[in-house]
């Protein structure tokens, strides 16, 4: 008896749950998107900014010093008056290494925080979950790391490099330095495996051979295998876009099987002056990078950064291309908003196109199609004292093409 | 045929890895039942011993070997403590313990972040480590993964003769194949498990001084290498050193052979595959220490 | 002895004699337990609905998501003594199965996910894909899809007898294997980034507030249903048979039952209630990616149970709802230290409350039924010696 009551109690609150999932019923999937965003809180006399980076987890090591440089610059602008008059309030998050989470903070900094815009995010996977937050709510990402192209999102502007501004001119330098055959190492990720397509594309086109291709999952750190496998295929060079820790053990399992930047020498698209700091110069003294920017980039501009960086946060502190690149967007949203001369995403975004900047790594101009920016592409070679000198550079900013539009090779791409 | 030598002596050296830092696993949760998340974090604590060492002492080549008794016995004194402080009231409750002790492996990783900063570190290898040894015929032997074999197989042999000869290994084992028995016989078993786990936690040290010759030294360093750890201590039985040591070089060549054959990520399912084959066939391991009691 | 007298249900029924036996003669049993529901209904219908915002209230359904697959832990492992450390595999399979079918929805009949065409450079559809393009394979397949790959596993190691700290660590590496798995074949499944940016849910638009509501909706009659069916598995014959199983498995075979049958059966629930978990997932965050689904979340999910109180009906949703809810908390207001604050919340709980959160409830009434209760906390240790005993004896 006391259990059939209690059914019908179950059944009653059952229907109550169909009724309340019945009224609910909102817009489909065919209906016009509405265009109501939500707009920043700009009522007193301060703007809040988000901060999106994680500070623990696996991706802490390369995003803390990220935030860091975010705060040099937000800290630099207040002392110069801030943006429109507004001082600007960064508001933290952490995004612990996870997309989920970056998503969730992300709608958090929009929706609770009521931010005028965000600066973060390091993985194409925690970029890829933020990405429907940001199109979602109308709100401004900038996103300050080199990355794998194809995308153009009219919600974030990215302030790294895309392919055709760090790994093609790799490549470019590689053939004309004579090299007829390059093996590729990657981490299991996005960015290595579209990189690769692209490296093989290219390949294909300008007569060099990919002797093998291996990825090695996230923060693996035994490459016995690998190393062995690219030894024994002697190639002219090795094109490297592993990621974080994997390179650390990489570059120990590479050097101690005799391979040197002599004998075989290694292209590395992650391994900034942070990185070098951590695998140390006996294993990577004389191997390439590609970037758009060094520590040792000549210029005021970089000088100034420089020093302000070190005194800061600590002598010994390098500074590297994404810290750069973020501290970099920090001014050009500031650029956007004084010519817009409002915080609404719209006007700040139709303002964008042609503002230039006299950032570190020499003059950036934003590319109103595609958000991206033109930069100038360089190689540089790791020396004795944990710093990279540039060995070449393309003498003029690059303009970004995310889709590889106006390289005839690379149509079967995207 | 260099190929095949070189996979050879990488499978070797794969499983030389995956024995020094299961070696001290065999003694906590082999010999002792507890299920130690924090190993890896042990582990980290001995790579950082090793660069504090070079940062403060000096940073030449044989501060290597110093690292060595010092990352044993920073990484023991941890082990204690969490024993003294936490382990040794959940020993009723293994379950429990590595839920506990996942909860500190984040403590511990975020206090490396706050000391250490969240960047990789890193150390100098002596030069005598960084080369290799050219053997006819185009093989080349990596002198770190030598340096690492010997060193595994080197703790092997000190900890097996500790356990059989000295009067602390008699009373270790006594206490794994019967406590209550050992207890009766006048065996402090509080103080014999403290010195496991001191031993146990120490070997993680000394693993992480020798894994700064081939990885990164960072905060997460140790959380990517437990769980292989634990299927080599799982395999090899619970109770015997000599399961973990056989296994350890089996699942090492194995996984350089699937690599080489196919790719890193295809071969880690094989061998997560050949193990859960291996149990269907001897479920409680490779060795099995033979007690009377019933399940 | 047993474990833990359950929270809303009739402790006598699982556990024979409870230590506080006379307790509740007034008001107990199934009126208890529809009283409890209805309160529980009031609760997620309308209080939340109407105090959180919109932004709060999509962080609650992730939180009720987790907490589905806590119910399913609380039956393996609080109920079976099966330490699964290994949901993640199940709670992401039923979020693979819900995604594929709702980005093939996004994408139109005929036509590749965005992700493919990008990274995969494929012409057509792979043929694994193809039966998610229906909802009648798609919805189903979220929940028999892990049962099915628990069943395998599950009828493999139980049968022979790896239990305890094995097969807690296997199951933790069927997770490390999938992780890789996954990630492995970025073409079909979108790789380390998952399948994101999913638009719709069986036509309904997701950016729009109100469908988000619906989802909760959904989310919160689904957790509902999921305790109402462990409440009535606890209190059936097979629930009392997987108690005994998980206290004395040996004993239980000489009766003449089969314990491996029955870990099999509580196993393949837990699985069933994680997949659908991850099934209602994705349309409440959106995504699902191999992130979800590693070691390390498996072990919050497990997290989540031990501090609520993994051998209660209620202990695992409360307590998974709020490690989740601390962990928003926490990394919120201290960005910089919150994981410390994370570990030692676990650390002490586990350490110090074997019982979860819910036997604070159990030693607060038996306080008060005792006045004489000065050494309550010895009575009250609600993990009984009986489970351990199975464990050490596995060596």
């Amino acid at each position: 008896m006391s259990q059939f009551r209690g059914r019908r109690i179950l059944a009653g609150a059952m229907t109550l749950i169909a009724a309340a999932a019945l009224t609910g019923c909102g817009s489909k999937t065919s209906d016009e998107k509405s265009t109501a965003g939500v707009s920043a809180d700009v009522s007193g006399d301060s703007v809040k900014v988000g901060l999106l980076n994680s500070l623990s987890g696996t991706m802490a090591i390369s995003e803390v010093t990220v935030r860091d440089s975010i705060m040099l610059a937000v800290e630099e602008i207040n002392a110069a008056g801030g943006v429109l008059g507004k001082k600007i309030v960064p508001v933290g998050e952490d995004g612990a290494s996870d997309w989920p989470t970056f998503a969730e903070k992300a709608e958090k900094l929009i929706s609770q925080d009521r931010v005028a815009a965000v600066f973060g995010c390091w993985t194409s996977a925690s970029r890829k979950a933020v990405k429907p937050v940001f199109e979602k709510n109308k709100a401004l990402l900038f996103y300050p790391v080199q990355y794998e192209g194809l995308e153009q999102s009219p919600y974030i502007f990215y302030t790294g490099a895309t392919t055709n501004q760090q790994i093609v001119p790799g490549l470019d330098y590689l053939k004309a330095q004579g090299k007829k055959s390059v093996y590729l190492v990657g981490s299991d990720y996005v960015f290595p495996r579209t990189a690769n397509k692209i490296i093989k594309a290219y390949a294909a086109a300008n007569g060099m051979t990919v002797l093998g291709e291996d990825y090695a999952p996230l923060g693996s750190t035994e490459f016995g295998t690998i190393v062995n496998k690219v030894r024994s295929a002697k190639a002219d060079a090795v094109f490297n876009t592993l990621n974080g820790d994997s390179n650390v053990a990489f570059f120990k399992e590479y050097t101690s099987a005799g391979l040197t930047a002599a004998s075989m020498p290694v292209v590395s698209v992650s391994i900034a002056e942070e990185e070098v700091k951590g695998i140390g110069t006996q294993y990577l003294k004389d191997q390439l990078t590609a970037w758009n920017y060094y520590q040792t980039t000549p210029g005021a501009a970089n000088q100034k950064f420089v020093a302000a960086y070190k005194a800061k946060y600590g002598a010994d502190k390098p500074t590297s291309d994404p810290m750069e690149a973020a501290y970099v967007a920090v001014y050009l949203w500031k650029a956007m908003v004084d010519k817009a001369g409002t915080f609404e995403v719209e006007k700040v975004r139709a303002a964008s196109g042609g503002i230039t900047y006299d950032a570190p790594e020499g003059l950036v101009t934003v590319d109103g199609p595609t958000q991206h920016i033109a930069k100038t592409a360089r190689i540089g070679k790791v020396g004795a004292d944990g710093l990279i000198a540039e060995v070449w550079n393309s003498g003029k900013p690059i303009t970004p093409d995310p889709y590889l539009k106006s390289y005839p090779w690379a149509s079967g791409l995207s | 045929m260099t190929v095949l030598f070189g996979q050879l002596f990488t499978g070797i050296s794969i499983g030389a890895v995956l024995l020094l830092i299961a070696l001290g696993l065999a003694l906590t949760f082999g010999q002792m039942n507890v299920i130690n998340m924090a190993h890896g974090e042990f582990i980290m604590a001995g790579a950082y011993t090793t660069y504090v060492l070079q940062q403060t002492v000096t940073a030449a080549g044989w501060s290597l070997l110093v690292a060595l008794p010092v990352a044993f016995a920073v990484a023991g004194t941890m082990g204690v403590l969490l024993e003294v402080l936490l382990i040794r009231r959940l020993y009723a409750r293994p379950l429990d313990t590595l839920l506990v002790t996942w909860g500190v492996s984040l403590m511990l990783q975020q206090l490396a972040r706050d000391v250490f900063g969240s960047p990789n570190v890193q150390t100098r290898a002596p030069a005598l480590l960084t080369g290799n040894i050219s053997l006819p015929g185009g093989l080349t032997v990596a002198n770190n993964r030598l340096f690492i074999l010997a060193l595994a197989l080197a703790a092997v042999l000190a900890l097996t003769l500790a356990l059989r000869l000295t009067p602390l290994g008699r009373r270790i084992r006594a206490v794994v194949q019967n406590r209550d028995l050992a207890a009766v016989s006048g065996i402090p078993t509080a103080r014999v498990d403290r010195t496991t786990f001191f031993i146990g936690s120490g070997l993680a040290g000394v693993a992480g001084v020798a894994l700064t010759l081939l990885g990164p030294i960072g905060p997460t360093m140790g959380t990517n290498l437990i769980i292989d750890a634990f299927l080599v201590v799982v395999v090899g039985g619970i109770g015997q050193l000599k399961g973990s040591v056989i296994v350890a070089f089996a699942l090492g060549v194995l996984q350089a052979t699937g690599e080489y054959l196919t790719t890193l990520s295809v071969a880690k399912v094989i061998v997560f595959v050949a193990i859960v084959a291996f149990l269907q066939w001897r479920p409680q391991g490779l060795f099995t220490l033979r007690t009377r009691s019933l399940a | 002895m047993t474990a833990a007298p359950l929270v809303g249900t009739d402790p006598a029924a699982v556990t024979g004699s409870p230590p506080g036996g006379r307790r509740g003669r007034r008001f107990d049993g199934p009126a208890r337990t529809a009283a409890g529901f209805a309160l529980g209904a009031a609760l997620l219908f309308a209080v939340a609905p109407l105090t959180l915002s919109d932004f709060r209230l999509s962080l609650l359904a992730k939180y009720l998501c987790v907490a589905m697959v806590a119910v399913g832990i609380g039956i393996a492992w609080g109920r079976g003594g099966m330490l699964t450390l290994g949901q993640g595999v199940f709670f992401g399979l039923g979020g693979y199965a819900m995604a594929m079918h709702l980005k093939l929805a996004d994408a139109g009949p005929g036509e590749l996910p965005d992700f493919m065409q990008l990274y995969g450079q494929l012409d057509e559809l792979p043929l694994w894909w193809r039966p998610f393009a229906s909802p009648w394979i798609a919805l189903p397949a979220t929940v028999l899809l892990p049962m099915a790959v628990a069943f395998g596993l599950g009828s493999l190691v139980f049968r022979r007898r790896v239990r305890g700290a094995y097969f807690a660590i296997l199951s933790q590496a069927l997770a490390a294997a999938m992780v890789i798995l996954l990630v492995g074949q970025q073409g079909t499944t979108g790789g380390t980034n998952g399948l994101t940016d999913i638009q719709g849910f069986f036509g309904y638009d997701l950016d729009d507030p109100v469908n988000q509501r619906m989802v909760y909706f959904i989310i919160a009659a689904s957790l509902l249903a999921l305790l109402a069916l462990a409440r009535q598995l606890i209190r059936s014959r097979y629930g009392e048979l997987l108690v005994a199983v998980r206290d004395g498995e040996e004993r239980v075979r000489f009766l003449g039952y089969d314990p491996a049958g029955v870990k099999l059966v509580g196993y393949v629930i837990a699985a069933g209630m994680a997949g659908l978990a991850g099934a209602l997932f994705v349309p409440a965050v959106g995504i699902i990616s191999p992130a979800l689904i590693g070691i390390v979340p498996s072990i919050e999910f497990v997290i989540g149970v031990a501090v609520g109180g993994r051998a209660t009906l209620l202990g695992p949703v409360l307590g998974a709802v709020a490690v989740a809810w601390a962990r928003t908390a926490l990394s919120e207001r201290f960005p910089g230290t919150w994981t410390y604050l994370q570990g030692l919340l676990f650390v002490l709980v586990v350490a110090f409350l074997p019982g979860g959160l819910a036997s604070l409830w159990v030693l607060a009434r038996q306080r008060r039924s005792d006045p004489a209760g000065a050494r309550w906390w010895r009575r009250a240790r609600p993990v009984d010696r009986a489970e351990n005993r199975t464990e050490v004896s596995a060596a």
